[in-house]
C-alpha cells in the first residue's frame, strides 16, 4: 500500500533523513522506532506531504505522492496525527471530530453523527460536548486519533500516540488501535513505548540518524545488536552480552 | 443559545423601528447602524470565522460603491443590474486577492498590512483618473424611483438594509452549521491540523474572502444608492476599513449577531460624542480607539463572545 | 535626462526621511516582533511637539531635538509597558489591534484639539540650498540625509556594542531564555519601544523645517514606514536605511513618469510585491 524509497531530506546543513526506505502492506500494523532525533517525524512529514523530500519517492496505492499538498494526500486516504497534539482549541470534542468526518460527509448533521460514532470507538463518548481545551493529555491523544479516524482513512500514520500515557491508558489505546486495524485501516506508527510496539506491530523498522538500520518482527529487531547500540551507545550490545553470561 | 435568542430579538425589534417612530433622526441612526452592521458582518466572515484580520476591507466596500456608480453614470447601465454587477466585481476581486495573497501564505500581521496596501492602491487609483471621478468622486443623478434603486421614502432603504442584515446573519449562521464553515473555522483554529484532515486552506480562505468581499460590496452599493455620492476617501479610505473591523471585534468575533451588536453600540457612542462636543470631528473615533483597547484587555472575545462563553459554562 | 537626476536626488532626500522613520520601527519590530500601527501617529505627535516648541517656546527644531528625544522616549516606554502590554495580554493578533486603537486615539485627539489646519514653521534656513552640481538640495533635507546615516550608525552601535544592546539582542532572539538569565524582559521591551519612539521624534525634528503637520500626516507615513521595514528586512538597520532611500527614489520616479498623484503607487505596489515574493526583505537580517 505504501512504498517509500530512498528518502533524503536536508535542512540547511543537517541531513535529517539520509536514504530511508520502507514498505507497508494493506492490513498491517507496522512500527517505526528509533532514538530521539533519528528523523522519524520528518519521515512522517514527508510521507504525508508536509515536507518535500530532496530525493526519493513515495508511492501510495500505486501512485506517486511527491509534490502533492498535505490536504490532497489526506483526501486520498493517508492521514497523519501529530506528535504534539493539535486540537481545534475553541471547539468541542464533537465539533473537532466532525471536521475529520466532513472529508467525506457534506451534511453537517451526518458529520456530527459520525463524530459520535467515532468518539465511541476511541472511548470519548462521555466527553463529546466538552471543549477540547478541557481534555487531559490522554484525552487529547484520543481526540487526535478520533479526528484522523473520522476521515475514513486507508492508512493511518500515528505519531507517538502513547506518549505521556500511564499503563492503564496504554492498555486502552492498544486495544483501540488493534480494533481500528481490524476494522480495515492499515497502520504505521512511531512509538517509543516498546510495550505498545511489541503488542501491536507485526513488523518494525528502526531508524537511526536518518537511516533504516534494522527491520523485521519486533522480537528479532529488539535483540539486534545494531539497534541496541543505536539506543544505548557504542559497545552496549557487547556489554549486555557479557553481563548476561556472567 | 441565549445570545442567539437575544440577537434575533434585537433584529426583530429593529425591523419595526419605522413603524413605531416617524423621527427622521432615529430612522437615519438605525439605518446607518444597519449599514455598518452589514459591513461588519462581511469582515466577520473572514476575520471572525476565518481568523484572517483584514485592515483594508474598504477595498471591497469602495468597489461596490464605485462600480455601481461608474456603471450608471458613465455607461448608462440601469441601477439594479449595475448593483448586481458591482457586487460580483467586489466578490471577484476578493477571490483574486485571496488567490494571490493566500498562495504566498500571508498570515497575521502581514495579511493585515497587505490588505491595507491594496485598499490604499485603490484609493490612489480612484483619485487619479477622470474615469473614476478623480478628486471629485462619483455622483449619481437624483432620480427617485424603484427602477432607479432610489427611494424618496427612506423607510424603503431602511427595510432593504434590514433585510440585507438579516441575510448576513443567516450567512453567519450557515457558516456555523455547514461543511464550508466547519473547514474555515478549523483553519482558523489550527491550519496544519486542518490540512492533515484533507482541508485545502488556499481554496477555503479564498472562497471566504470572495464571500466577505461580496457582502462588503453590497454594503458599498447600498451606501451609494442612499447618498448618491462617494469619493475616494469615503469609499476606500481607512475610516471604512476601521469601521468594518470594529463592529465585529467589539460585538463579538465569530458570532452571528456580534457585528450587529457592535455596530449599534459604536454608532450610539458616536452620536453621543457628536452631541457632547457639538459636532467637533474626531472625538467619536477617539472613543472607538479607547473602547477597542479596553475591550481587548477585559473582553477579548467581544460582548457576544462573553455571552457565548458564559453559556458554555 | 535632465529631469531624471534631480528627481533621483530629490527621492534620496525624501528617502532619508523614510529611513529615519523606519529605523525606529525596525528596532521595535526586531525586538518585540510587533507591527506597531501607532508609529505614524507618534511621528505626527512629535511633529506637533516640534511645532509647538517653535511657536510657543521659540525653540528651533534642531535645538528642541534633545528635549523631544527624551520626552518621546519616556512616552514610548510608558505606552509599551502600561498600555500595549496591559491591553494585549501579549497575544500577537491583539497587539496589532491595540496599536491600531492607539493610532485611532492619538490621530483623532490631535484632530479634535488642533483641527486639520495645516501647520508649518518659518525658519530662516529653510530655503537655503546645497549645490550638488546635478541638483539643488534644500539645506534641511541635506542635514536630514546625513542625520539618517548617523542615526543608523548609532543604533547599530547601540545594539552591537553596548550592554543594553546585548540584552536587546538576547530578548529578540529568545525571550524566555533571556528571562531565565535574569534579563527583565518587560523592561527591555519598553526600552526598545522607547528608543524606537525617540527615533521618530528625531525624524520629526528633522522633517518639520521642510514639511508640514496635520493630524493625517501620521497615517500617510505608516504604510511607507512598514514598506521600508519589510523591504529592508525586518530587523536590519542597514536594510531600513537602504530600503528608505530606495523607496524615496521609487516614489520620485513614479511621480516623474506617472504624474504627481500616482507617485505613491510605486511604493504600495513594491510593498505588495515584496510581501508576496520575498517577505524576508532585501537584507533578510534579524536583529539578533
Amino acid at each position: 500500500m505504501l512504498e517509500a524509497e530512498g528518502i533524503v531530506k536536508r535542512f540547511g546543513g543537517l541531513v535529517a533523513v539520509a536514504g530511508a526506505s520502507l514498505r507497508v502492506e494493506a492490513g498491517e500494523i507496522v512500527a517505526l522506532i528509533g532514538p530521539n532525533g533519528a528523523g522519524k517525524t520528518t519521515l512522517f512529514s514527508i510521507v504525508s506531504g508536509f515536507e518535500t523530500p530532496d530525493e526519493g519517492s513515495v508511492r501510495f496505492d500505486g501512485s506517486e505522492l511527491a509534490g502533492l499538498p498535505p490536504h490532497a494526500i489526506a483526501a486520498r486516504g493517508l492521514v497523519r496525527t501529530f506528535q504534539i497534539v493539535q486540537p481545534f482549541a475553541g471547539l468541542s470534542v464533537r465539533e473537532n471530530i466532525a471536521v475529520g468526518a466532513h472529508l467525506h460527509e457534506a451534511s453537517r448533521r451526518r458529520a456530527l453523527a459520525a463524530a459520535e460514532e467515532v468518539a465511541a470507538r476511541v472511548g470519548l463518548a462521555d466527553r463529546l460536548d466538552e471543549p477540547a481545551q478541557a481534555l487531559t493529555i490522554a484525552g487529547r491523544k484520543r481526540l487526535e486519533l478520533a479526528r484522523a479516524l473520522a476521515t475514513r482513512p486507508k492508512l493511518l500514520l500515528l505519531d507517538e500516540v502513547m506518549a505521556g500515557l500511564n499503563p492503564t491508558e496504554i492498555d486502552a489505546i492498544v486495544a483501540v488501535v488493534r480494533a481500528i486495524r481490524d476494522g480495515g485501516v492499515t497502520i504505521l506508527l512511531i512509538e517509543h513505548v516498546m510495550e505498545a510496539v511489541t503488542r501491536l506491530a507485526e513488523r518494525v523498522y528502526v531508524l537511526s540518524q536518518g537511516r533504516i538500520i534494522a527491520q523485521g518482527p519486533p522480537a528479532s529487531v529488539i535483540a539486534d545488536p545494531a539497534v541496541i547500540e543505536a539506543y544505548l551507545g557504542h559497545g552496549a550490545a557487547a556489554r549486555l552480552e557479557g553481563a548476561s553470561h556472567a | 443559545m441565549r445570545h442567539r435568542v437575544f440577537g434575533a430579538a434585537l433584529l426583530a425589534a429593529l425591523g419595526v423601528v419605522p413603524l413605531v417612530t416617524s423621527s427622521e433622526f432615529w430612522l437615519t441612526f438605525f439605518l446607518m447602524a444597519l449599514l455598518f452592521a452589514l459591513l461588519g458582518q462581511s469582515w466577520n466572515v473572514l476575520g471572525g470565522y476565518g481568523g484572517q484580520f483584514s485592515f483594508g476591507h474598504a477595498l471591497f466596500f469602495g468597489l461596490g460603491a464605485y462600480a455601481t456608480g461608474i456603471l450608471q453614470v458613465r455607461h448608462g447601465v440601469p441601477a439594479w443590474p449595475a448593483a448586481i454587477a458591482a457586487v460580483a466585481i467586489a466578490a471577484a476581486v476578493g477571490a483574486a486577492v485571496g488567490a494571490l495573497v493566500f498562495r504566498y501564505r500571508l498570515r497575521g500581521s502581514y495579511f493585515a498590512l497587505v490588505t491595507l496596501a491594496f485598499a490604499e492602491v485603490a484609493r490612489i487609483l480612484a483619485a487619479s483618473f477622470d474615469y473614476t471621478g478623480s478628486g471629485f468622486g462619483i455622483l449619481i443623478a437624483l432620480a427617485p424611483g424603484a427602477g432607479n434603486f432610489q427611494f424618496a421614502d427612506r423607510r424603503v432603504f431602511y427595510w432593504l438594509a434590514w433585510a440585507l442584515v438579516c441575510l448576513g446573519c443567516l450567512v453567519a449562521l450557515w457558516l456555523e452549521r455547514s461543511r464550508f464553515g466547519a473547514r474555515l473555522i478549523a483553519i482558523r483554529e489550527n491550519e496544519a491540523a486542518a490540512q492533515a484532515l484533507g482541508i485545502d486552506p488556499l481554496r477555503t480562505k479564498t472562497l471566504a474572502l470572495a464571500l466577505s468581499g461580496g457582502i462588503a460590496g453590497v454594503a458599498g452599493v447600498l451606501y451609494m444608492q442612499i447618498f448618491l455620492f462617494a469619493d475616494s476617501h469615503i469609499a476606500f479610505g481607512p475610516t471604512m476599513s476601521v469601521e468594518a473591523l470594529l463592529a465585529p471585534i467589539i460585538g463579538g468575533l465569530g458570532t452571528a449577531f456580534g457585528p450587529l451588536l457592535g455596530a449599534i453600540l459604536l454608532h450610539a457612542l458616536g452620536e453621543v460624542a457628536r452631541h457632547a462636543t457639538g459636532g467637533a470631528p474626531g472625538l467619536s473615533l477617539v472613543l472607538y480607539g479607547v473602547l477597542l483597547i479596553v475591550m481587548l484587555r477585559f473582553l477579548p472575545d467581544g460582548i457576544a463572545g462573553l455571552a457565548r462563553r458564559r453559556a458554555r459554562g | 535626462m535632465s529631469l531624471l537626476l534631480p528627481s533621483i536626488v530629490n527621492g534620496l532626500t525624501t528617502g532619508a526621511i523614510y529611513a529615519l522613520v523606519a529605523l525606529g520601527l525596525t528596532l521595535i519590530y526586531g525586538v518585540l516582533h510587533i507591527i506597531n500601527f501607532a508609529h505614524g501617529s507618534l511621528l505626527m505627535l512629535a511633529l506637533y511637539a516640534a511645532f509647538f516648541a517653535k511657536t510657543l517656546l521659540g525653540l528651533d527644531p534642531y535645538a528642541a531635538l534633545p528635549l523631544l528625544l527624551l520626552g518621546f522616549f519616556a512616552l514610548g516606554y510608558a505606552l509599551q509597558r502600561w498600555v500595549i502590554d496591559w491591553a494585549s495580554h501579549g497575544r500577537d493578533q491583539n497587539i496589532l489591534l491595540v496599536t491600531l486603537g492607539l493610532a485611532l486615539v492619538i490621530d483623532n485627539l490631535a484632530l479634535f484639539f488642533w483641527t486639520s489646519t495645516t501647520r508649518t514653521i518659518d525658519v530662516p534656513y529653510a530655503f537655503e540650498v546645497v549645490d550638488l552640481g546635478v541638483a539643488l538640495v534644500p539645506l534641511p533635507r541635506a542635514i536630514a540625509f546625513v542625520a539618517a546615516l548617523v542615526l543608523a550608525g548609532l543604533l547599530w552601535a547601540l545594539v552591537g556594542w553596548t550592554d543594553l544592546g546585548k540584552a536587546i539582542r538576547a530578548v529578540a532572539r529568545e525571550k524566555e531564555g533571556a528571562r531565565l538569565v535574569g534579563i527583565r524582559v518587560e523592561h527591555i521591551y519598553a526600552m526598545s519601544f522607547g528608543i524606537g519612539t525617540a527615533c521618530v521624534a528625531a525624524a520629526a525634528c528633522l522633517l518639520l523645517p521642510t514639511f508640514y503637520v496635520t493630524p493625517q500626516v501620521g497615517y500617510a507615513f505608516v504604510l511607507v514606514a512598514f514598506t521600508t521595514v519589510v523591504l529592508g528586512g525586518m530587523g536590519s538597520f542597514l536594510g531600513a536605511l537602504v530600503g528608505g532611500l530606495l523607496l524615496g527614489v521609487v516614489e520620485a520616479l513614479c511621480g516623474l513618469f506617472l504624474g504627481e498623484s500616482l507617485g505613491q503607487i510605486g511604493i504600495f505596489a513594491l510593498f505588495i510585491l515584496v510581501l508576496l515574493l520575498r517577505p524576508t526583505g532585501l537584507f533578510g537580517a534579524r536583529l539578533a
